[in-house]
């Protein structure tokens, strides 16, 4: 692209352009993020029932999974299908925790998180070697993988013993929640901030020389490693914070369901779901990661429970989330054209 | 001075570098040579990208091409390329910086100023919170040269920088290659075709012809030697 930036004459200006003056100022996005701090917080648990606060509490501790799978494919260029299994292994480990020791729920999602940013770089460590499509199926497939060991083993549901399984159907429990958070309106706020937390723990390594470093392996592996970037390391980082996202968000999740872990948030299919709701947030900032995420829960469940019959919306809808998947492609590709870059 | 010793670079069948033997002094020197002669290839290899098959480059007693491709950075050996390299999504300052910090050149206090300073160098100072984006070929250029200058670099090599530029910017690139050796102290090795540029910013120019030394030494002497210019123009069969 080498066209100069046009300047418009002075004294006319268009609405988009105010907006987009508007969103260039310091102040814009600070402001933002308190004014639907405060709505989510407060404004939301007054306007809906139970219904919907339990699908906003999805949403909330979404939005930081699909950061992370959003992070990894528009920051650093590392496609990934794979955030699932970090959510997997965030929310089983905190399930077992939960139960099984008397650690504050807080710590032990912070731990589910720890671990899943571990087994995130051990099992990224391999994977870092592929690229592109190759690096895609790598990590579908174990993301496969870890549905196929959590299906063998099972969610801990409070009952004994290394797996944390109930014999008995009377034997299986809730996760606890938070003393301060044990209503479902004071968990969902709980999660909101927590999942607020962690998208600025992401907001702030973006903004920092991690970040840096990612915008140039993104453009140009070589050129970073002249730039004196220590490559695979920075990788290895990135998988490490997506995998911590995603685990402390799996960690949220295990508080939010009633009773009984099922695998179907953790399937191959919530895998390539996820990577669809991504692109269609959008990949190039983390607000993206909050918007797939109503796509994902408050979106799908408004089309499912309000405008058609519930079975036949759910899966016209996925075909409709196909569709604009699709659009995005296109209109993506068609952009990277007009830059004279190739898709 | 730069030595470079039995440099053999083979790709399958192809030899990219034959056996390069050649030696550069400081300041600024050429690396001319017909499309294909191996120049770029050997700045491949001099930033690790292209495992030689034998061969050593010493620069200052340290044979860099033994240490690991991210610590050449760190060492002091800056490169730009042939296409575009500067990060879009950043901005002008944060993309020198971005150099300045993982190449080890200094203490973060100092970053503000080295950054400002090497965009200063190029004449960049006024757009430094501009996203690369929305800069001007001729811009995005020069970045990549404050980003091979910032902090302490040894070693500068310079893939055709003024490929695509018109003459009066050539110019003030021109000007502004003259002054890296001056400004950081390191040896700079231009590659391009434009021998106004060549002649102009350096006193010792090296040829190199099907992968090894056609001829080197004083520029305007390279230049009027009857090989190199065989070499440019073909040889005449009789």
């Amino acid at each position: 692209m080498t066209a100069t930036a046009t300047v418009p004459p002075p004294g006319r200006t268009s609405p988009v352009a105010a907006v987009g003056r508007l969103a260039s100022q310091r102040w814009f996005t600070p402001a933002l993020v308190v004014v639907l701090l405060v709505i989510a917080l407060f404004v939301i648990p007054s306007a809906f029932d139970p219904f919907w606060i339990a699908n906003f509490t999805q949403m909330a501790l979404f939005a930081p999974v699909v950061a992370s799978s959003g992070l990894l494919y528009g920051r650093v260029g590392l496609v990934s299908l794979g955030q699932v299994a970090p959510y997997a292994i965030g929310t089983w480990m905190t399930l077992r925790l939960g139960h099984g020791t008397s650690l504050p729920i807080p710590v032990i999602i912070v731990l589910g998180g720890v671990v899943a940013a571990v087994l995130g770089v051990l099992i990224g460590l391999p994977a870092l070697r592929v690229s592109g499509l190759y690096l895609a199926l790598v990590t579908l497939m174990l993301a496969a993988g870890v549905e196929i060991l959590i299906a063998e083993i099972k969610f801990p549901n409070g009952g004994s013993g290394f797996k944390g399984l109930s014999k008995s159907i009377s034997g299986i429990k809730a996760l606890r929640r938070p003393s301060f958070a044990t209503t479902d309106v004071t968990y969902y706020r709980f999660v909101v901030i927590a999942g607020v937390m962690l998208l600025l723990v992401a907001a702030a390594m973006l903004a920092g020389k991690p970040g840096r470093a990612w915008a140039s392996i993104r453009q140009s592996e070589a050129a970073a490693l002249t730039s004196g970037i220590h490559v695979t390391r920075y990788k290895m980082l990135a998988f490490a914070l997506a995998s911590f996202m995603a685990g402390a968000a799996g960690g949220l999740f295990a508080g939010a369901v009633p009773k009984g872990m099922s695998i179907d948030a953790f399937t191959r299919q919530a895998a390539v779901f996820l990577i669809a709701v991504t692109i269609m947030g959008g990949i190039q900032s983390l607000w993206g990661g909050i918007l797939g995420a109503f796509f994902a829960t408050c979106f799908l469940k408004f089309l499912t429970q309000n405008v058609v019959g519930h079975a036949f919306w759910t899966r016209f809808s996925l075909s409709m989330f196909g569709f604009g998947l699709l659009m995005n492609l296109v209109q993506s590709t068609k952009a990277a054209e007009k830059k004279g870059i190739a898709p | 001075m730069i030595f470079i010793e039995d440099l053999t670079v083979r790709f399958g069948g192809v030899v990219s570098l034959d056996a390069m033997t050649a030696q550069f002094p400081e300041g600024t020197c050429g690396l001319i040579g017909p499309n294909g002669a191996g120049k770029t290839t050997f700045f491949n290899v001099m930033s690790g990208f292209v495992t030689p098959a034998s061969g050593r480059v010493v620069i200052d007693g340290t044979n860099i091409l033994a240490m690991p491709d991210f610590r050449r950075a760190r060492w002091g050996l800056r490169r730009t390329f042939q296409t575009e390299q500067a990060i879009e999504t950043l901005t002008v300052f944060e993309n020198v910086a971005t150099v300045y910090e993982h190449s080890g050149s200094g203490s973060r206090a100092n970053r503000k100023t080295a950054v400002m300073d090497a965009l200063d160098f190029v004449g960049l100072t006024a757009v430094a919170h501009d996203k690369v984006r929305t800069l001007r070929a001729k811009e995005r250029r020069f970045i990549e040269v404050a980003r091979a200058v910032v902090g302490s670099p040894k070693v500068v090599m310079l893939d055709e920088p003024a490929a695509g530029l018109p003459d009066e910017e050539t110019a003030e690139l021109r000007a502004i290659i003259r002054g890296i050796p001056g400004r950081t102290g390191a040896t700079v090795i231009l590659v391009d075709h434009d021998m106004e540029l060549v002649q102009a910013c350096c006193d010792f120019t090296a040829v190199l012809d099907f992968g090894s030394l056609l001829a080197s030494g004083p520029t305007a002497e390279v230049l009027r030697n009857e090989r190199v210019m065989q070499a440019y123009l073909g040889v005449e069969d009789v």
